[in-house]
């Protein structure tokens, strides 16, 4: 069990007032809070070692390198990767994405090679392969979902063939919180003979990530999903495809040696990592994953599950109320989607926001699965490792509330 | 902090639940779509004019509940009067719900459009409440490509 009393002390934000009320923070999905070692490990850089990387011939910038070094390999560990150059810090996910969409994606892929998404991706694991396809001619293909919000797998066989290229799908909604099969999923790819991406943004701040186990070709996530400060993505590879794909973005850093026509490339990692990188924020992400480490990922599962298991039971009381999903804890994470008859998400957030209690309304950057589950927006609470019970409580009454001043309104 | 209730007054709840002239124009002969594709308001516009007059005006779409009881409000509002005055009436609505001016001498008087009196404590809601108008103006215009406020 997590001590969560004993964590919140350590989030200064967490203490305050919204609208004269104490603060409800369920918006974890689109950023989590920062504990203050975070928030210490970024102004302590500024303050003491602030130096550019990979160059200097004197100690601060060699105590700085070292430093940031230190957080691939907190990074690779933390994934379960023997090899710490196999790492690259990216911006965020979607520029993580973008990495393999454009290295590998205009070196390996030819017309008529199919890519593999699902309808419940976000933007970011959508447009990437969209625009792919339409520079080379390649065809999109989409896993499609069940009525509650799981990946529909019956016809498999028709989608998955040896024509896909590449399966990239993610491991965790941010939308309905389903938690998909990713690993069944890649031996199948890899049978055909594709690779896989798996999208982490929501699935590695929140559950056990070992990627030797799932095998998977590609994960791509971001710090500040999970503690850390934004601006810093990650992109974990295998080196045979890290090795083999052309560079990113060419600049300083990213090779070995240049003459005014041509250049050779720079060693893993740094063939991916042109330009100066966001030094601080990576060595504050490094606090993330030691905080993150000292609970441990199956403790913030449990902490999770509880929760979750506890909101959707009070939620699934308040008349009117439809949430989105798969019904059971085991299948989903901290995230609940939901709308209530004849009210707008927004108006729900709305109103919400004057109780101190802060969630997302709107499509959350997944258009097309709001298309399939025939609405305009939902009403989102996602939940991290300092939340409550009776942070739930006051979110299921503020609802509650929203109920009432609607229904007053019914003819 | 003003009170929600000023936000979502009675008769705003009760738009936003039973919109009026909720439906679409067979014989219109001007129309224009908004769209706030961020926040998921939509609304298709359709008028039917008479020279300078709008003769009939409906509409379609969903939104919030802002959204949804501006466009309607706007329909009774601006239906039998002519362009220039449905334009004078935005201008004078667009500085109700900013907070931006007190009505200037010679303004029409807002009627039941006064209830949007509280969107301008909430910012983040003007283009709620103004998307409608803006459509209205799209479609007098004939402006083809779709609005949005966002």
């Amino acid at each position: 069990m997590l001590d969560v009393q004993a964590i919140r002390k350590d989030f200064d934000i967490l203490g305050r007032e919204m609208r004269g009320k104490p603060l409800v923070y369920l918006d974890n999905a689109a950023t989590t809070q920062k504990p203050r070692v975070v928030i210490e490990a970024l102004v302590e850089y500024y303050r003491n070692y602030n130096a550019n990387i990979h160059r200097g011939i004197y100690y601060l910038s060699e105590l700085a390198t070292e430093k940031y070094e230190q957080v691939r390999e907190k990074t690779a560990r933390f994934i379960g990767a023997p090899d710490p150059a196999t790492i690259i810090f990216t911006r965020n996910t979607t520029e993580a994405i973008n990495l393999v969409a454009y290295a590998w994606g205009r070196q390996y892929i030819e017309p008529g090679d199919e890519i593999v998404l699902t309808e419940m991706e976000h933007h970011s694991n959508l447009v990437p392969w969209q625009l792919l396809a339409q520079e080379k001619g390649a065809r999109l293909r989409h896993i499609g979902i069940t009525e509650d919000g799981r990946l529909a797998l019956d016809d498999l066989d028709e989608i998955i063939t040896e024509r896909t290229k590449l399966l990239s799908i993610t491991r965790m909604s941010n939308v309905l919180g389903t938690i998909n099969p990713v690993k069944p999923l890649i031996d199948r790819a890899h049978a055909k003979g594709a690779i896989c991406l798996i999208d982490g943004a929501q699935g590695v701040p929140h559950l056990p990530t070992e990627v030797l186990e799932l095998d998977c070709d590609f994960l791509a996530f971001s710090a500040h999903k999970m503690l850390g400060p934004t601006g810093v993505g990650v992109l974990y590879g295998k080196r045979e495809w890290l090795e083999r794909m052309p560079p990113f973005l060419g600049g300083g850093d990213m090779i070995s040696r240049v003459w005014l026509d041509r250049a050779t490339w720079n060693k893993l990692p740094w063939k991916y990592e042109a330009g100066t990188p966001n030094i601080a924020d990576v060595i504050a992400f490094g606090a993330a994953l030691d905080y993150l480490e000292q609970i441990g990922m199956e403790a913030v599962r449990a902490h999770e599950r509880e929760l979750t298991a506890y909101a959707l039971e009070q939620l699934s009381r308040v008349p009117g109320i439809r949430i989105f999903g798969p019904r059971h804890v085991e299948d989903r994470g901290g995230v609940i989607s939901f709308d209530l008859e004849g009210v707008h998400p927004h108006d729900i957030g709305q109103l919400l926001d004057a109780e101190g209690v802060a969630i997302r309304a709107g499509h959350h950057c997944c258009q097309p699965l709001m298309e399939r589950l025939d609405v305009s927006a939902t009403a989102r609470a996602s939940f991290y490792i300092y939340n409550t019970e009776e942070e739930v409580d006051r979110l299921v009454e503020a609802v509650r509330k929203v109920e009432r001043v609607f229904s007053r309104a019914v003819n | 902090m003003s009170d929600l209730r000023d936000l979502y007054q009675e008769v705003i709840l009760d738009h936003g639940k039973n919109p009026r002239n909720f439906r679409k124009l067979e014989d219109a002969d001007h129309q224009a779509e908004g769209n706030n594709p961020l926040c998921g308001d939509r609304i298709n516009l359709y008028l039917k004019m008479d020279g300078e007059v709008i003769a009939d005006i409906g509409f379609q779409g969903r939104g919030c509940a802002i959204s949804t009881a501006s466009a309607s409000m706007m329909t009774e509002s601006v239906k039998g009067k002519t362009r220039a005055e449905a334009e004078a009436l935005f201008q004078r609505f667009h500085e109700l719900v900013t907070g931006e001016a007190e009505a200037s001498p010679g303004a029409p008087e807002l009627g039941k459009l006064a209830v949007f009196a509280g969107v301008r404590d909430y910012p983040i809601r003007v283009k709620c409440a103004t998307l409608p108008w803006h459509t209205l103006r799209a479609a007098l215009e004939e402006k083809q490509e779709t609005v949005s406020t966002e």
